[in-house]
């Protein structure tokens, strides 16, 4: 592995952070709508969405590609990103709901007195960004640090996390936790003063998620390549020698763990605004498990490989679910299978694959053609020497 | 290499104490008693299932003993995890050779290289030109230095035995538990990986487990029998391969080839 950033790499990300952060929003604001050229406020939108879902994927990676721990329940710190965010775009609505109270009209409707004492401090900007960031990560914490030092591992670790979110996803439905209920959040009209439903709002949004995206990338990158990268690797191939090598496997896991529900719960946060509701669904085991689907198509153990499978595997959804809404959990499944059996790497690894397909083609093409013409071939015995042969010889 | 035990006030660098360990019923490990001076170079030789293995289990904290005690310096390990009786200077080579290998050479040296352990040292930490200096220096001590940049799976079998005990002299620990170094390679290797050892005899206190009769002639140290779970003898290599009890037990079945190699 190198240990600097990669030229072709940082070219990449130029040219992506070119596209995404001044071509789309320009093609957007500048164009009119005859242009072929134009892209819609719907498009930026649901683009704006599909970065959210790639900045969770890289952080689903991050656990499960780089430290082998296989999250099942990353969108529950999705969600909780999102709803610290939601509750304070909550509170700008002000009286403009359906009650015209002080309150968030899911709180009339339950007959709430007051405001909740913990919904107060929302009413910060600063706050609710802070709280973005502290709730997925002491979540994390507090579940990381039990788990870890109990030395629960494997499938064990996965079940536990998808019980978690299931957990919260059950107590985020009732009434009475004072976050919404099944509905959730939602009717959100301002943020930081604009119109949030207005199509500049929504491209700074875009914007915004596209500097999310860059900037988990960059950091990600920076964090495989420190003397971290290589022992979070170790821990994936091999605990027990990290463990007899003198590293406390434990504290690696459980500060990935953390870094990546702080990144999850940043995806969540600018998801929210985009997509103007927060509700417990987005807790539910299943789209933590459509997540690992992305990474492990796009291809697990790279940065970019989550990116692209998240977008690739979301753009099929948004497809399927108008043209075969019936089938697009079929779907789904059967691309987790195909990609699990014939492409381990993922899309990412296709070419590669392709390649080495392409070249032991060739090669029997040649072998075939040449016993066709007579024996040149090298008999096996000679090919396959001992390979002990080859080791470690004397210093003369 | 015996010098040191007649010097009876020198406390032992490790000692073991009516330790045992069974494993459903068995008693892998029953009621051993171990001591070993600093700076020794200790054999343990024994037939399959004698203990051997679960004896380097039961110190480095991978298990932990039924009774007894184990102690380092004075200190009892047997509560301790496996980082902790890393860090108080016990290294272990494994029976099969255990090395990372999706990293190449170079960082799996350098993972092992002595210095900061902690998360935030490893963030934020830089390798020093020392370091570097270290680990090349290592690699070249197992003859893998042009193939530092080489993924470490690769390596043939042998190789990869190297770099694992590469792996532990670049942590550079008072006390080397190293097992079955020899097994899977070639006569020749065998022989430098006994010159290996003997070198680092010196500067560290090693305990080597091994089958190969050769090998162990070639350490000329003293050697504990191992069976069934508890010592049956301690000697030179000669003295033990005399001893009546040994032959009867460690040669059952083989006779007198295992323990009187032809070679």
């Amino acid at each position: 592995m190198q240990n600097k950033f990669r030229k072709a790499e940082l070219w990449g990300i130029a040219i992506a952070g070119i596209i995404l952060l001044a071509v789309l929003p320009a093609l957007n604001a500048f164009l009119p709508e005859s242009s072929v050229f134009h892209v819609s406020d719907f498009t930026i939108n649901l683009y704006g969405k599909y970065l959210c879902y790639a900045v969770l994927a890289i952080s689903v990676d991050l656990l499960w590609g780089y430290t082998g721990l296989l999250s099942l329940g990353q969108c529950l710190f999705f969600a909780l990103g999102g709803y610290a965010f939601g509750m304070h775009l909550m509170l700008l609505i002000g009286k403009l709901g359906q009650y015209h109270s002080d309150l968030p009209d899911f709180m009339v409707f339950l007959g709430y007195p007051k405001l909740p004492l913990q919904w107060e401090p929302f009413r910060s900007f600063w706050f609710a960004v802070a709280a973005v960031v502290l709730v997925p990560g002491l979540v994390a914490l507090v579940f990381g640090f039990l788990a870890f030092r109990s030395r629960i591992r494997g499938v064990y670790f996965s079940i536990l996390t998808q019980a978690l979110t299931y957990a919260a996803c059950l107590m985020f439905f009732r009434n009475d936790f004072t976050f919404g209920g099944n509905n959730g959040l939602t009717d959100f009209k301002f943020i930081l003063g604009y119109d949030i439903r207005s199509a500049a709002t929504q491209r700074c949004l875009f914007i915004a998620t596209g500097i999310l995206l860059i900037l988990t990338y960059l950091f990600c990158r920076w964090l495989t390549l420190t003397k971290f990268g290589k022992i979070q690797r170790a821990v994936r191939d091999s605990e027990n020698r990290v463990l007899f090598s003198g590293y406390a496997a434990g504290n690696f896991k459980l500060f990935v763990f953390v870094v990546s529900a702080i990144i999850a719960g940043l995806a969540g946060a600018l998801y929210v605004p985009q997509v103007g509701i927060i509700n417990p669904s987005e807790m539910a085991p299943d789209k933590s498990l459509e997540a690992v689907v992305w990474v492990a198509v796009g291809g697990r153990g790279t940065l970019i490989g989550p990116v692209i499978g998240a977008i690739v595997v979301n753009a099929l959804k948004s497809w399927a679910t108008r043209a075969y809404p019936d089938l697009w959990l079929i779907i789904l499944g059967g691309m987790f299978v195909v990609v699990v059996l014939f492409m381990p790497k993922g899309i990412v690894g296709l070419p590669m694959q392709l390649w080495s397909l392409f070249k032991r083609s060739t090669t029997l093409w040649k072998k075939v053609r040449n016993q066709h013409v007579g024996p040149t071939e090298v008999p096996l015995k000679e090919s396959s020497t001992p390979r002990q042969a080859n080791a470690i010889r004397g210093r003369e | 290499m015996l010098d040191a035990t007649l010097e009876m006030n020198k406390p032992f660098l490790l000692t073991a104490e009516g330790v045992t360990k069974s494993f459903d019923g068995f008693k892998a490990i029953n009621d051993l008693n171990f001591y070993l001076d600093e700076g020794e170079l200790r054999t343990i030789i024994g037939p399959n299932g004698a203990g051997k293995s679960t004896f380097l289990d039961l110190i480095t904290g991978r298990t932990r003993p039924d009774e007894g005690e184990i102690e380092f310096k004075g200190t009892p390990v047997i509560k301790k995890t496996e980082y902790q009786i890393y860090r108080m200077g016990i290294g272990r080579k494994f029976q099969t050779p255990s090395v990372y290998s999706d990293h190449t050479v170079y960082e799996n040296i350098l993972l092992g290289i002595k210095g900061g352990r902690g998360v935030w040292s490893a963030i934020f930490g830089r390798v020093t030109p020392a370091q570097n200096d270290r680990i090349y220096h290592v690699l070249e001590i197992i003859n893998l230095r042009d193939k530092a940049q080489v993924r470490a799976g690769t390596l043939a079998h042998g190789q990869k035995q190297w770099l694992e005990i590469g792996m532990l002299i670049a942590q550079d620990p008072e006390l080397m538990l190293v097992d079955e170094p020899a097994a899977g390679m070639t006569d020749e290797e065998t022989a430098r990986t006994g010159e290996l050892l003997l070198s680092l005899a010196g500067k560290h206190t090693i305990i080597v487990i091994e089958h190969d009769m050769t090998f162990v002639r070639q350490l000329a140290n003293k050697v504990t029998v191992l069976h069934q779970g508890s010592i049956l003898r301690e000697g030179t290599l000669d003295e033990v391969q005399n001893d009546e009890r040994v032959i009867e037990v460690y040669l059952g079945k083989k006779k007198h080839d295992a323990i009187h190699p032809e070679h």
